[in-house]
């Protein structure tokens, strides 16, 4: 186990470093560069000023060379001012990144809730018409657009029915426990909606093939209750195989959370990359971008150790 | 040479039969070539309806439903049935070609790493793992925001309608091609050591040959599957991509892009924002019933599982 985890962690931070340089490489890359921006803000500025900013700055320099020198300041915690906020970076990602957390974290707690249930429901009757019915509803959760599926739920709950707010995290002037309860009611919705049928349909198939060992069949013969069978034999099988698959979908759940966030106006982290990467805030979109990879990184490898962790059979192979 | 000498003679009736068996992917199917005959026939469609795709009206907008525009008109009061039709060309041309693109690298990469094997297998693997790993759409905005004329191609080109066609095919194909790689891989590696292999490269028959007459038939099907699944994802990318600014680009028109002047109007016309992306959601859904339906059909030993 110790010299497997030394090997896959030095592994997830080579990974990390590439994408770093990578990510750094393509920002350089988007329309404009923050000496423009600050040609067009200011009429008295001359092609000398440009000139000697960028000297300044580094910006005549090599890609490597100021990418180096980004990553020597990175190290030491420092990642910059975003231009946007007037903030150090990290003091602007924070808040946002709470806000995410809480939005994917119920929407995957909620999601697995449906998952679960619902899977135990199809895989005792493959086939059947519960089975079809369940199935066709996961399908259905995986193929709908995000963002439709966000518009639609506006047009719903917040045009015609008027019950919920259409976007935001709190009323001006009620910053309330109830109130911001409202403005998260939308969002998780939609994002519960757009995993809960991925999950099922790995639950499904991890309770199908559970269902079908031999002590299963043991314990059928023995007159074992179908509750009994399915919560105390198959489930604790099956779970494996969904929590590593679930761990995997850190990145999806994120990519989800991008999109519903920008729907509904909802300020998190999905939202800050897409107004970082619009806006031409370089630090703040390297910084946001590198923490989601990083996070999804450290989602992966921890549904490695717990997949080596829950079943000694791989743990023997290796 | 008909079909049934090339595969094995079971093969191609019993994949019929257990396709057929499978109603939702042949209704799929069905509903699929329809609407795809449909986006073909759009000019045919303008010219029934006596009207066209980009013909502005400003005194007839936001009208319901009627004879001469069967699903009213949008916030400039172009045809929403004609605009829906050509916009399905593009999400469908995008979606097939983006998915066919993925697969061809896949289909490389895998073939590569399982007949080469060692290091670079180890490697080749390692990146699919990486890749697999990395947040999907954060990076495809980054991609897509990117300005090519600063990579040295010509500004007629790089700003151009029809580029950004392209360049959503390229940059899906660049996450979109590690599951197919999988596959490939693992299907080379079980013919590989298979005797009938060992006795072609021992009677001395070239790479090529192999590749051509032994590999690729085995590898062929749980590609052509992955294949189809991937296309309505290939959709919803460019579909997202699109709707927050950053796809297909103006005067062309996916259904991505159609859905974001239809959030701006959302509280007036909330009709116009139902359209297109049921048109999404429909396409994609078929795809992924049919890829479902092909793998139960194509291998039906897996079919109990999934």
């Amino acid at each position: 186990m110790a010299p497997l985890l030394v090997r896959r962690g030095i592994e997830t931070l080579l990974v990390l470093l590439v994408m770093s340089f990578l990510i750094y490489a393509l920002i350089g890359l988007m329309p404009g560069d923050p000496i423009d921006l600050m040609l067009s803000a200011d009429p008295r500025f001359t092609t000398a000023d440009a000139a000697r900013l960028k000297a300044l700055y580094g910006l005549d320099r090599p890609l490597l060379e100021r990418y180096f020198l980004w990553l020597g300041r990175a190290l030491t915690g420092d990642f910059g001012y975003s231009r946007l906020y007037g903030q150090p970076v990290f003091t602007v990602i924070w808040p946002r990144l709470l806000n995410t957390l809480l939005l994917m974290g119920t929407s995957f707690a909620l999601a697995l809730l449906i998952a679960i249930p619902a899977g135990i429901v199809a895989a005792l009757r493959p086939r059947s018409f519960l089975d079809t019915l369940v199935n066709m509803l996961a399908f259905a959760g995986f193929s709908v657009p995000s963002f439709w599926l966000s518009l639609m739920l506006i047009v719903l709950f917040a045009v015609t029915l008027g019950w919920l707010p259409a976007g935001g995290v709190a009323s001006v002037g009620d910053g309330g426990l109830w109130d911001r309860l409202t403005y998260l009611v939308l969002p998780v919705a939609a994002l519960t909606l757009l995993t809960a049928g991925t999950f099922l349909r790995f639950a499904r198939a991890a309770l199908i093939e559970a269902l079908q060992e031999d002590h299963i069949r043991t314990a059928r013969a023995k007159g074992c209750s179908t509750a009994r069978i399915v919560l105390a034999h198959a489930l604790p099988n099956a779970l494996i195989p969904i929590v590593t698959v679930v761990a995997l979908h850190f990145g999806s759940l994120l990519s989800g959370a991008l999109v519903v966030e920008t729907v509904f106006s909802y300020l998190g982290m999905g939202k800050l990359i897409y107004d970082a990467i619009l806006g031409n805030d370089y630090n703040l979109a390297l910084a946001a971008l590198l923490l989601g990879t990083a996070l999804t990184l450290l989602a992966n490898l921890a549904a490695d150790l717990v997949y080596l962790e829950l079943d000694p059979r791989i743990h023997e192979s290796l | 040479m008909r079909a049934s000498e090339v595969l094995p003679a079971n093969r191609v009736p019993g994949l019929m039969r257990r396709f057929r068996r499978r109603p939702a992917a042949l209704v799929s199917l069905v509903l699929l070539l329809l609407l795809g005959a449909l986006c073909l026939a759009a000019p045919l469609v303008a010219r029934l309806l006596g009207t066209d795709a980009e013909t502005i009206d400003l005194l007839g907008r936001f009208q319901p439903p009627s004879l001469a525009h069967p699903l009213g008109t949008d916030e400039l009061g172009r045809d929403v049935l004609l605009r829906l039709l050509y916009g399905g060309r593009i999400s469908l041309l995008v979606g097939i070609g983006g998915a066919l693109f993925a697969s061809a690298i896949g289909v490389g990469i895998g073939i590569l790493s399982g007949w080469v094997g060692g290091p670079l297998d180890r490697f080749l693997m390692r990146v699919t793992d990486a890749v697999i790993a990395l947040p999907l759409l954060p990076l495809l905005i980054v991609l897509a925001a990117v300005d090519l004329a600063k990579l040295g191609l010509p500004l007629a080109f790089a700003g151009g309608a029809t580029a950004s066609v392209v360049r959503i095919m390229v940059i899906v194909a660049l996450f979109g091609w590690t599951t197919v790689a999988r596959l490939a891989r693992a299907a080379t590696l079980s013919v590989k050591s298979r005797e009938f292999v060992l006795a072609a490269r021992a009677m001395g028959a070239p790479p090529a040959r192999i590749l051509r007459s032994h590999i690729l038939p085995n590898v062929a099907a749980p590609v052509v599957v992955a294949t189809t699944l991937s296309v309505g994802n290939v959709i919803l990318a460019e579909s997202v991509l699109s709707f927050l600014g950053l796809g297909i680009q103006p005067p062309l028109a996916s259904w991505g892009t159609m859905l974001t002047n239809a959030q701006e109007l959302i509280f007036g016309s909330p009709a116009l924002a139902i359209w297109p992306g049921l048109s999404i959601f429909l396409t994609v859904l078929t795809f992924n019933l049919m890829g479902d339906g092909l793998q139960e059909a194509l291998d039906p030993r897996q079919s109990r599982h999934i």
